[in-house]
């Protein structure tokens, strides 16, 4: 959905720095700091927090009542960024995250948004058809789970912490936040036991 | 005004029924599916500077937060009872509501 870069957009992006820089609002040193976290934001991060949260009672009340805490916990810096909810899946209640009026996510515990996140077609038929697109994309839910959309409107961002699956009795903290995917993180999918993965 | 905000949760609410972004230039955190919809408080987020004034660089007053709740398929006349939303809306949004009124609506 997003144009290709366009030289002139780049040429005023750089125009737009160096007036910053000169009048002393931003300096390199910030930027660079700023990129770095960026960059090393990942969807690792998120995938860690809830294989921890299903390990640790203690971590997985903290997650749900304060997830900037819970992120800081696992060594990101989360000074700046914007509060974070957790929504925490139940054996009746399936949540998937939306932005309809942009593309907030939670970037820094997952990084940067897939391509489809920020599409006019996801952004759309999520709050209005949830279940038709989850279905697309593999997860045909049953009726007795109802689906509760989270559109991110404002200054919270959210994440899904969803069902631990059967299959992972015993599993330690790598193997589980190893089948939870950048997409299981915001509900666009489950997270899957891959065939033939053993117990612990 | 009390971090608790107007509105308990629980409490039936109305998305006003307003289009600011005929009027002239705005930057509004209210998606136009809920306007003048009828959901139900389900907690307060917290008090956040007005993005409507932040957006033009004008002093913004710290605004409560509320996540409110929407049966979804009244919304687009389709779906499965039971489906719901969870949305972001700032209190100078929304309004005391009757639930009845939207059903004899």
């Amino acid at each position: 959905m997003s144009a290709p870069t366009r030289p002139e957009s780049v040429a005023a992006l750089d125009r737009l720095l160096q007036a910053l820089k000169r009048r002393g609002i931003v300096n390199d040193d910030e930027l660079n700091r700023q990129q770095a976290s960026t960059d090393a934001a990942s969807p690792e991060t998120g995938a860690r927090m809830v294989a921890r949260a299903w390990l640790d009672p203690e971590y997985r009340a903290l997650l749900l009542s304060d997830g900037k805490a819970a992120a800081e916990r696992m060594g990101v810096s989360m000074a700046g960024a914007p509060p974070l909810g957790v929504l925490e899946d139940t054996p009746t209640r399936h949540h998937l995250v939306v932005c309809t009026l942009c593309s907030c996510y939670p970037r820094a515990v997952l990084g940067y948004p897939p391509h489809w996140y920020k599409s006019f077609a996801y952004r759309a038929r999520a709050v209005r058809e949830p279940r038709a697109v989850l279905a697309e994309w593999g997860t045909v839910l049953p009726d007795s789970v109802d689906v509760r959309v989270l559109d991110s409107t404002a200054d919270y961002r959210w994440m899904v912490l969803p069902l631990r699956p059967a299959g992972t009795e015993g599993w330690g903290e790598d193997q589980l936040a190893a089948i939870v995917t950048r997409d299981a993180l915001v509900g666009a999918a489950l997270p899957q036991v891959p065939q033939g993965a053993g117990g612990a | 005004m009390t971090d608790a905000g107007r509105f308990a949760p629980n409490t039936t609410v109305r998305v006003r029924d307003d289009w600011p972004e005929r009027r002239g230039p705005c930057h509004i955190r209210t998606p136009h599916y809920l306007r003048g919809r009828i959901g139900t408080v389900e907690r307060v987020l917290g008090r956040f500077a007005n993005p409507e004034d932040l957006a033009f660089a004008r002093p913004a007053p710290k605004r409560t937060l509320y996540h409110v709740l929407f049966p979804q398929p009244p919304l687009f006349e389709e779906g499965r009872p039971g489906d719901d939303l969870l949305v972001e809306i700032f209190e100078h949004w929304l309004e005391p509501a009757d639930a009845a009124s939207e059903q004899a609506a």
